[in-house]
């Protein structure tokens, strides 16, 4: 019992060494930057006279790169009045703007570590996360729904019994789809996707007969096909999701400034202005547009801003 | 962030604690989970073992033969299958061949693994058999052929048999390689253990502790497989043939 506790110990302090070495190379990369993770960003901020926020390279279009060492997108856009508001209220004009790339992987760990102040991507607001770090209030709902061909008519998950379905490793539908097979006794056979890309294969090459994943990601998806026209998005959805910006936990005074920033553009209308930037018009650098009108959930969150997850 | 080992007895489903570490009906903790993707570990790494060690051994052998024609396929064989990175291997079998041999399209994505993983990995152990075989003095074979054994009874009788025995650490590096390198099977969606903890990563949020099992697995693995080439040695060894030993 007590070797075990030991063990226990041991190995808690070596996950901890791990973490300061992660955040010592970074450091090191970002040119010169506290160590310690503060609970206090705003001071943080104030005293280092910089932010660092992530970016994740492809989430288009919430934060992707539209070159080497430009992230764009929608969320950017986002953090950036975010950094405004602190400017604003810091009364410090000079705060520079850092940029840490981050992973589906490792963006969880780097914010509550404090390697980066802030994320705005296309990051779940959801309970178990909410365990390690903090959501502002919810800027978008991903819907999963399947993509399938249009010759093969399967209409509703219900059509794909004892077939497969592909979705991308890492991704929430992985577990939606065991759930509800399980459930609906639909003995589907989920095969999980290196990445969003890889599951579009699956589906073109017939290894797959459907591709379940968020709505949007499937609309980025069909917007690059070589055929959109062939294939179609269809089924009521199986889970919605909010994304929103994350943030450290315990640190109501930074949570307040970043939710009072979105509450802002989604009073004055300034939020629909960025959507309809982002998700309606043509799209950096491609050109192509992914023509998504506003969900009925995201609407309703704009009269009354929640930061809970999506049930 | 602290040690959380309760996410091993969640189910998968729920992701609420099971009664048990051990659910049932398709109802399974995600320990249960780990294990079956230990098991597909195992299975992609022994076929790929397989296939490796037998056209391993086969294009070592040819590669030393003094017939040109057959030593130069088995060279074209080792270049080709070391000069691509195993990843790009695995897709090639995936996504580029069964669009030339549509008969392909029906092979499960577990087999076309264990192919790549296997050519990739029989092209290192060719060479290892070559350098093994080429570092027994010219006499070895001379005697042979002059007390009458054909070329494959020299082979088999002479030359094999010593040169197994010296290459035997080395394949032991490979046997325990296969083992790891499986784990680039994700990416043409085995539920092994790599894809194992990406997606169990995502579903708990508690990465150490999986990474963690799943590191635990790998080392048991690899290190299993590092014993039984090790007790191989022991059986096999002949006094005073190798050096030191």
């Amino acid at each position: 019992m007590k070797q075990a506790s030991m063990k226990q110990a041991s190995m808690k302090q070596a996950s901890m060494k791990a973490f300061k070495f992660n955040s010592l190379v970074l450091v090191a990369l970002l040119a010169g930057y506290s160590i310690a993770s503060h609970a206090d960003t705003l001071k943080k901020i104030s005293d280092s006279g910089s932010i660092t926020l992530a970016y994740r390279e492809s989430s288009v279009p919430f934060s992707y790169l539209e070159a080497p060492g430009k992230p764009i997108g929608f969320g950017m856009d986002i953090a950036g009045k975010v950094v405004d508001a602190i400017r604003q209220s810091s009364g410090k004009k000079e705060i520079k703007i850092a940029y840490q790339a981050v992973t589906s992987q490792n963006r969880l760990p780097l914010v509550a570590n404090g390697t980066v102040d802030l994320e705005c991507g296309s990051t779940t607001n959801n309970a178990a996360r909410a365990k390690d770090v903090a959501f502002a209030i919810n800027y978008f709902y991903a819907s999963s729904r399947l993509l399938v061909k249009k010759s093969s008519k399967i209409k509703r998950l219900g059509d794909l019994a004892g077939q497969t379905v592909a979705t991308t490793t890492g991704s929430t539908s992985f577990g939606q789809l065991r759930k509800l097979s399980l459930e609906k006794n639909l003995n589907l056979s989920v095969v999980p996707a290196k990445d969003h890309a890889d599951g579009f294969l699956l589906l073109e090459a017939g290894r797959a007969q459907a591709f379940v994943m968020d709505d949007i990601l499937l609309a980025g998806l069909l917007a690059n096909a070589k055929n959109p026209a062939d294939y179609e998005i269809v089924g009521e959805p199986l889970q919605t999701e909010a994304y929103a910006c994350m943030l450290r936990k315990d640190d109501p005074a930074f949570k307040k400034l970043v939710d009072a920033t979105l509450t802002g553009l989604m009073k004055s209308g300034e939020f629909e202005k960025l959507y309809k930037k982002w998700f309606q018009s043509p799209l950096p650098p491609s050109g192509k547009s992914l023509d998504m009108s506003m969900g009925q959930r995201l609407r309703e969150n704009l009269k009354s801003p929640s930061d809970q997850p999506a049930s | 962030m602290q040690w959380d080992w309760q996410v091993f007895c969640n189910s998968t489903i729920s992701g609420d604690a099971a009664a048990s570490c051990f659910g049932s009906g398709g109802d399974v903790t995600y320990l249960q989970w780990m294990l079956s993707a230990w098991g597909w570990t195992i299975a992609v790494s022994l076929l790929a073992l397989l296939i490796a060690l037998l056209f391993g051994l086969t294009i070592g052998v040819l590669r030393t033969l003094p017939s040109r024609g057959l030593s130069a396929c088995a060279a074209c064989w080792t270049e080709l299958f070391r000069n691509i990175p195993v990843l790009v291997q695995i897709f090639l079998w995936y996504h580029v061949l069964p669009v030339l041999l549509p008969a392909l399209k029906n092979v499960a994505s577990f087999y076309l693994a264990a192919i790549a993983l296997g050519l990739f990995t029989s092209a290192r152990i060719a060479e290892q058999i070559r350098a093994g075989v080429q570092s027994l003095p010219a006499g070895q074979l001379q005697a042979a052929t002059a007390l009458g054994l054909t070329t494959w009874q020299s082979y088999r009788a002479v030359i094999l048999p010593q040169a197994l025995r010296i290459v035997l650490p080395a394949l032991t590096s490979e046997a325990m390689n296969i083992v790891k390198n499986s784990s680039v099977a994700f990416a043409v969606s085995v539920t092994e253990l790599t894809l194992f903890a990406m997606q169990a990563q995502e579903e708990t949020s508690r990465g150490m502790e999986i990474y963690a099992g799943v590191t635990v697995l790998y080392v048991v693995t690899a290190l299993a497989v590092n014993r039984v080439m090790a007790l191989i040695e022991a059986r096999t060894r002949v006094p005073g043939l190798i050096g030191m030993s």
